[in-house]
């Protein structure tokens, strides 16, 4: 059996066929093969990448090509107030909100580090949030967020009286900033506790046992053995979470777009009512290129992260 | 949730009696471990169960806490789903949608393949360099680039095209599953492809009958995670789009369900489960696989 599926394809070589000889000469067939992914980034990723930061100096808009005018869309957001407001905004939100989903992230993962029955179920059960698309439960946290009939506010005034009239969660400035603060918080906790459950469990558990030999209290324990192990997979999943949060636009756009008097705008929301719905695309290009700097930093994070895990493990074990 | 607490307090207490230690650790694990953990539950998984609730609630419990307990539904009914089903191009955009989704899955699949084996596999100069470029990829989020994107889809004459999104979407995708599948070739033993070159095999052949059934759980995990990646999207679809029947499930019910000042909560929040429920059911089924490959695409 064996010995002909084995001949067939030494057959099939030994034709003068010049398509599997091309085939099997392999710069072609590198070349083959990379080509779907390369164009496919080349044409839809870095020419993008490229023409937006080219269309930040010019003043592009919808239907109408436009000239070169050098910084004058980025000294136009220098002077606009809405545009600091945006970067204020987008700080803070990445701010809190990263540190929210770690705090939160990393004690559901040493909570689910422990053993009791139905793990794999809860593990399964508490990445829902992440899984399921974030504009429907934004919608859900919109919902929820509603002036009269906000579920939260019932709790709180009826249920235990706590306050006597409702929460107005999204008509003013900071309760706003706070409520989607805290939806951004709630969907990122399962990928951070997940990813971060990931590293916990790749810890030797014999480093434990010799720290408690050691008399090494549980806080010694987790501050000198899993905090350390856990650096260079936390900073990844930091730098990953970072990028996303400064760059999110779904929650925001669900949720209030921008409003009440455009107090909870990110830059990608800014960037878009100017740009696609205002039509200016050049100076909306020039917000979006406005938030390469954060992004450069914090890929720079993760590259260091990355090479302190290279140099922890040994630089052979590749 | 009451009585297991109970009964946990009872195992704590038939514990207590041999010795306080086994109290004290039985209490001590009651508060540390499963309160938090009941609670977190509790926390994420609230807003899918009042999205469930409202989405089956006649109107007028729906929007009257004093005489109907917000919590439960004393008459259930169909209405939203109904008016959703017949009433709007619900049907239609559910169809986009999962169009586009196994459309953009399937190119990236195939174009992050044979990235991946070129780059795992086939070892040129440079084959790091070019891993390198598809992970700095991975790092260019949607926001900046849908802008001059749109221009792009626009010169394309794609725009307002179904077909613009399953091209735009693999550059999100392609990056990840590459990672993803280059992991995963790493894990096949080199040998089984030497035995076959030294059979005669060509390597197209051994990327198709070794190499690829071997990778089926990294395709696997690829896919199903592309598959969810493209159903979640609404940046590009957002802006890429503009009739309502070309709209995908997100973007459709934020800007044609949400009409004038009073909002269609029970029909919004039917919507929204029945949007989700795709891939909702799409994870019960692979769960193992997004657990793995969200986690190795971190590890890697």
């Amino acid at each position: 059996m064996s010995v002909t599926t084995l001949s067939s394809p030494a057959l099939a070589q030994r034709q003068p066929n010049w398509l599997v000889r091309l085939f099997d000469y392999k710069p072609f067939l590198i070349a083959m093969c990379l080509a779907p992914a390369i164009g496919l980034l080349a044409v839809f990723l870095t020419y993008p990448l490229g023409l937006g930061i080219w269309l930040a100096f010019t003043d592009t808009t919808i239907g109408q090509k436009g000239i070169f005018v050098g910084l004058d869309n980025f000294q136009y957001l220098l002077s606009d107030p809405l545009w600091w407001n945006a970067v204020f905004y987008s700080v803070v939100y990445t701010g809190i909100a990263t540190f929210g989903k770690f705090a939160l992230g990393f004690w559901l993962a040493l909570l689910l580090n422990n053993h009791f029955p139905f793990k794999s179920l809860l593990r399964a059960i508490i990445l829902l949030p992440w899984i399921v698309p974030t504009v429907l439960s934004a919608l859900a946290f919109w919902w929820i967020y509603d002036p009269q009939f906000s579920i939260i506010s019932y709790l709180l005034v009826d249920v235990l009286h706590w306050r006597d009239s409702n929460i107005d969660f999204l008509g003013s400035p900071w309760p706003a900033r706070f409520s989607l603060i805290a939806a951004n918080i709630w969907r990122g906790i399962p990928f951070v506790a997940i990813s971060l459950l990931a590293g916990l469990q790749t810890i030797s558990p014999s480093l434990y046992e010799a720290a408690m030999l050691d008399g090494a209290s549980s806080w010694q324990r987790f501050r000198y053995i899993t905090f350390p192990m856990m650096m260079p997979i936390l900073a990844i999943v930091m730098t990953f979470s970072i990028i996303f949060t400064f760059t999110d636009f779904q929650l925001v756009y669900a949720i209030t777009r921008g409003g009440p008097g455009n107090s909870t705008h990110l830059l990608a929301t800014l960037a878009f009512q100017r740009g696609i719905a205002g039509g200016e695309l050049g100076e909306g290009a020039a917000i979006a290129v406005s938030m390469i700097p954060f992004l450069v930093f914090a890929t720079l994070f993760s590259y260091f992260g990355l090479a302190r895990r290279k140099w922890q493990q040994g630089e052979a074990n590749d | 949730m009451t009585d297991t607490v109970a009964q946990r307090a009872a195992v704590a207490d038939a514990k207590a009696a041999p010795d306080t230690m086994a109290w004290d650790s039985g209490l001590r694990r009651l508060m540390m471990i499963y309160l938090p953990l009941g609670c977190f539950v509790l926390i994420l998984l609230f807003p899918f169960y009042w999205m469930a609730i409202t989405s089956f609630k006649p109107n007028a419990e729906l929007l009257n806490y004093r005489e109907h307990n917000p919590f439960w539904i004393s008459s259930p009914t169909l209405a939203h789903i109904k008016h959703l089903l017949f009433d709007t191009s619900y049907p239609r955009w559910l169809w986009t949608t999962m169009l586009v989704a196994i459309g953009a899955t399937t190119l990236s699949l195939v174009a992050s393949t044979l990235a991946a084996y070129a780059i795992e596999r086939l070892r040129f100069r440079g084959s790091a360099y070019v891993g390198l470029g598809i992970y700095l990829a991975y790092l260019v989020p949607p926001s900046i680039l849908f802008i001059p994107l749109a221009t792009v889809v626009v010169q394309f004459g794609l725009f307002d095209s179904p077909l613009a999104l399953i091209l735009v979407y693999p550059t999100f995708l392609v990056p990840f599953c590459t990672w993803l599948l280059i992991g995963y070739f790493k894990s096949i033993p080199y040998e089984l492809e030497e035995c076959a070159l030294v059979d005669g095999a060509t390597r197209l052949q051994i990327l198709r009958r070794i190499t690829l059934p071997l990778a089926v759980p990294g395709l696997i995990s690829a896919g199903i995670f592309s598959f969810t990646l493209s159903w979640n999207e609404f940046i590009y679809a957002l802006a890429f789009i503009q009739s309502g029947a070309n709209k995908t499930v997100p973007v459709a019910i934020l800007t044609e369900l949400v009409t004038g000042d009073v909002y269609q909560w029970g029909a919004l929040m039917a919507g929204s489960l029945l949007g989700s429920l795709p891939v909702a059911i799409f994870y019960s089924l692979f769960v193992d696989y997004y657990v793995s490959s969200l986690t190795g695409a971190v590890k890697e």
